[in-house]
């Protein structure tokens, strides 16, 4: 029996941990890639939203010479367990390159932490099933192992300490991207673990997540209806999945799967004008089931269609949200708390706070496509100017 | 072999009415007030024939001195645990009469309540609880259809919805008014229920025998049910209704048809069920034209057909112990809702054997539904209605968390009318005016009273829901369907725990 393991889920009764914790990110509209400083930066000065229980990071954008292969990042109890990984992988794809990832020694214990760039054989027909599939079974095949991301041009790093010791950890001011995700973390009722830390990635999306889903029960029932298992003891990992189910499989925008976990209310959909009120109606008619409750505030980063920030709460605003925009206009920041903003943009052009449960989205190259304003149905392409 | 049915053994009456003879001023309400020939007036004082009584408590709620108390005997046989007084008494009847013992109103016997053994949870600092008061909390529930996924429609790079959807209901509240059919309860007890349901806009049972032409205005809130007797059914009775139901099997008799007997069947229900007046009204064990479930996917189709697609169709089973396989058979079946009778379910007759033994109880069947039809990736084919012995709230609230759309109740809305459950329903000579055809006996019950108390029980229902939500920190009832997270069981048996995909307390 494996002690003190770092992968390996611990195996609390209760299937679901209660987080209350600081989010934080950004993306530069224009592609500019920059190191993990800044977003180091905005995480740290969040320190009275986290108990030094779990941190972490995500970036996007961090290797162009390897877009178009899948990244596997995992989290390694010891030596045996990298054998172990690496003959599962040779099994089902071609590895690419495989290194070690560097990390630093100021964490004890801590786990090896190994990437793999791989290729899925030409003969699969659904390469992203595939690499669900491919991450699902290192979680329940392999003891000691914990993959932490499995997308296209994007990395996770995270573990159980300060978000600081692990910025330091991973020396994430090292890697660049154009997109950068944080999360420091204050579970209130289990201890953390390496692997339940922020961001919770699925393919390339990440998901930090502030709050509580009092719909998890309900949310987990429909999602294995669909194959999804969660098992991580996190209600995070609904919502990574619900962007998986929603925008990559049955191919809805991202604003809709926003208008799906977080609908209005009856009576404001009563209200509306009949193309609006049949287009909520139905969402909430058909997908009830996948509504989030519960007080929260996450950003979601993905790659595709294009790369973007999603940040969203709760339909009551029970946790909180500021966005804001560079002096420049060309970086739109998100977090829990202003001071997170204007830590690393002293003069921002804007910052405002979203309404309870609409969307604050923003893509590359295009820029923000919704404001978190007022329901709206079709994209707003409110393009800002890029410098 | 002729049987002899009259020789019956000496039954003590169950119970005493006692009078108070000093309050007493002999105005005689009570006799004219009992309807099962207990009391009379002997020209000097009230007397009691005791083995009339039913304990229905009429005479004693409208005497104006509060004379009357009526007692339960406390007869008792020798003591002997096994053949108790109440299988002594079930075996003196049987042999006395020869006959099946009948019984109405729900399975009386006291098999362990599932309700009781399960708490429901409530949010502490992590998360804020919400007072439904000041916040929305909603409890819209749409009956129906629903689909695995929308299909977007690709315009350039906007995401529209294809908006062709199958026909929902949207009713207020998880909660309708289940079926009870005009012959078993009176027509001032079906207007005073069809009346609530159009108020509260909610959706009501018609029950297997027809709809009277006075309530065909009300069929935006029927959901009219078709039986195996196919009593009083025609297009016109399908076309224009909410809904439209096949009723297979009912909680309290699963596996029976209904009867009316013939003394019932006065001009207006044989008009209503389209029979001759004095004729008995038997509806068959099975649909004889299903006996598969290939032949219920066709009675559906030709239902839909009927109805243009406009309409949701569903199909009623009671829950007997393989209902999650027999479900997945419906859905597939083409059935747009489900609804499922537990066992403890009501009936205006059924015999007291099938009553009391047959079936399972709501809160597994659902579970096991639920859990199913999920497995299956079917669930959001179909609305789950649950029945049979939701007593109240609490009841309400635990079976949507265990999977259930939405329940349905009818002992709750007879007491809300009047009914004091004292299961003589059977005999047609309800005191209340709820359970009877005598048109001097109907008219004691005030529709305009009931109807507003069934709407009363319904509001009041829906803000108990609310502020359990509320407390859960959930603001919407969608996201309580199927949450079994939010429940915890502290009985005694871990194993049904585990069929409910329930944890444990402390877990």
């Amino acid at each position: 029996m494996r002690k003190n393991s770092f992968a390996t889920m611990p195996q609390f009764k209760d299937d679901k941990v209660f987080d209350a914790c600081g989010i934080a990110g950004f993306i530069n509209i224009d592609g500019q890639c920059e190191n993990g400083i800044k977003i180091k930066q905005m995480i740290s000065i969040l320190r009275d939203r986290e108990n030094g229980l779990g941190g972490g990071f995500a970036v996007y954008g961090i290797w162009p010479e390897f877009a178009d292969q899948y990244c596997l990042q995992l989290l390694l109890d010891d030596e045996l367990v990298v054998e172990l990984v690496e003959e599962y992988l040779k099994k089902n794809v071609n590895i690419i390159r495989d290194e070690q990832c560097p990390t630093g020694d100021n964490i004890h214990p801590a786990p090896l932490v190994w990437r793999f760039f791989i290729d899925v054989p030409e003969s699969v027909e659904n390469p992203d099933d595939f690499i669900v599939d491919l991450v699902m079974g290192i979680h329940t095949q392999i003891p000691g192992a914990f993959c932490l991301s499995s997308g296209k041009n994007m990395a996770v790093f995270k573990g159980n300490s300060w978000a600081t010791d692990i910025a330091d950890f991973y020396k994430i001011e090292q890697y660049k991207g154009f997109l950068w995700l944080a999360h420091s973390r204050f579970p209130t009722n289990t201890p953390g673990w390496w692997g339940g830390a922020h961001p919770f990635n699925i393919l390339d999306y990440s998901v930090v997540h502030n709050g509580e889903i009092t719909s998890y029960g309900t949310n987990r029932r429909y999602l294995e209806m669909w194959g999804y298992q969660c098992k991580l003891l996190t209600d995070t990992e609904v919502i990574a999945y619900f962007f998986d189910l929603l925008t990559r499989k049955q191919g809805l925008s991202k604003l809709i799967a926003c208008n799906i976990l977080t609908p209005p209310y009856y009576d404001e959909i009563t209200r509306m004008e009949n193309g609006d009120r049949n287009y909520f109606k139905l969402l909430r008619i058909n997908y009830g089931a996948a509504m989030l409750n519960g007080p929260f505030s996450i950003l979601v980063a993905c790659n595709r269609p294009v790369p973007s920030l999603l940040g969203l709460t709760d339909r009551k605003k029970l946790r909180p949200l500021v966005a804001g925009i560079s002096e420049d206009s060309n970086t739109v920041y998100m977090s829990s708390e202003e001071s997170a903003i204007r830590y690393v943009e002293p003069n921002p052009s804007s910052i405002w706070a979203p309404t309870a449960g609409m969307p604050i989205i923003a893509e590359l190259g295009t820029g923000l496509i919704s404001m978190g304003g007022d329901r709206i149905l079709r994209p707003q392409k409110l393009e800002i100017e890029i410098g | 072999m002729a049987f002899e049915s009259n020789i019956r053994h000496n039954i003590p009456p169950k119970f005493f009415v006692e009078f108070n003879r000093e309050r007493c001023i002999l105005c005689k309400r009570c006799t004219i007030n009992c309807s099962y020939g207990a009391l009379s007036f002997n020209g000097e004082r009230i007397v009691a024939d005791n083995y009339q009584c039913v304990m229905c408590q009429r005479c004693a709620l409208m005497c104006p001195q509060a004379a009357i108390k009526i007692e339960v005997n406390n007869f008792q046989y020798a003591p002997h645990f096994n053949y108790d007084d109440r299988i002594r008494r079930i075996i003196y009847e049987q042999s006395g009469s020869g006959g099946v013992l009948l019984a109405s109103s729900g399975c009386d016997l006291p098999y362990h309540q599932i309700f009781d053994d399960l708490l429901l949870d409530a949010c502490q600092v992590t998360n804020p609880s919400i007072d439904p008061l000041r916040e929305p909390v909603e409890t819209n529930v749409f009956v129906g259809r629903k689909l695995a996924q929308l299909i977007p429609e690709i315009d350039s790079r906007d995401v529209m919805l294809e908006m062709d959807y199958p026909p929902n209901l949207e009713i207020q509240e998880p909660l309708i008014i289940g079926h009870m059919s005009i012959g078993s309860i009176s027509y001032n007890a079906c207007l005073s229920i069809y009346k609530a349901a159009q108020e509260i806009k909610t959706l009501a049972g018609s029950g297997e025998g027809g709809l009277h032409k006075d309530f065909y205005k009300y069929k935006d809130h029927i959901i009219v049910e078709i039986a195996s007797g196919r009593f009083g059914v025609d297009t016109k009775y399908i076309k224009g209704a909410a809904a439209v139901e096949i009723k297979i099997g009912q909680g309290a008799k699963p596996g029976h048809g209904g009867h009316l007997p013939g003394e019932k069947v006065t001009k207006m229900i044989s008009e209503t069920r389209m029979i001759p007046q004095g004729s008995d009204a038997l509806s068959p064990y099975p649909h004889h034209d299903i006996y598969s479930i290939e032949d219920l996917a066709q009675l559906v189709s030709a239902l839909k057909e009927t109805t243009d697609y406009q309409v949701p169709v569903g199909v009623k089973i009671a829950a007997v112990h393989n209902v999650a396989p027999i479900a997945s058979g419906i859905v597939r079946a083409g059935a747009d809702f489900i609804t499922i009778d537990g066992f403890r379910g009501g009936t205006g007759a059924a015999p007291r054997i099938v009553r009391d033994h047959v079936g399972i109880p709501i809160e597994i069947a659902i579970a096991a539904v639920d859990q199913r039809l999920r497995e299956e990736k079917i669930r959001q084919n179909v609305t789950i209605f649950a029945g049979g012995s939701i007593r109240y709230s609490a009841d309400l609230i635990k079976i949507i968390a265990l999977g259930a759309d939405a329940a349905e109740i009818c002992t709750p809305v007879l007491i809300a009318m009047g009914c004091t459950v004292c299961q003589s329903c059977h005999r047609g000579l309800c005191a209340w005016g709820i359970a009877t055809q005598r048109a001097d006996l109907m008219q004691r019950l005030d529709v305009n009273m009931a109807s507003k108390r069934i709407m009363n029980l319904f509001r009041s229902w829906n803000e108990e829901l609310r502020e359990i939500l509320g407390a859960m920190g959930i603001d919407s009832v969608e996201s309580l369907r199927g949450n079994r997270d939010r429940l915890r069981y502290i009985g005694a048996n871990p194993k049904i725990a585990k069929v409910l995909g329930v944890k444990h307390a402390g877990e």
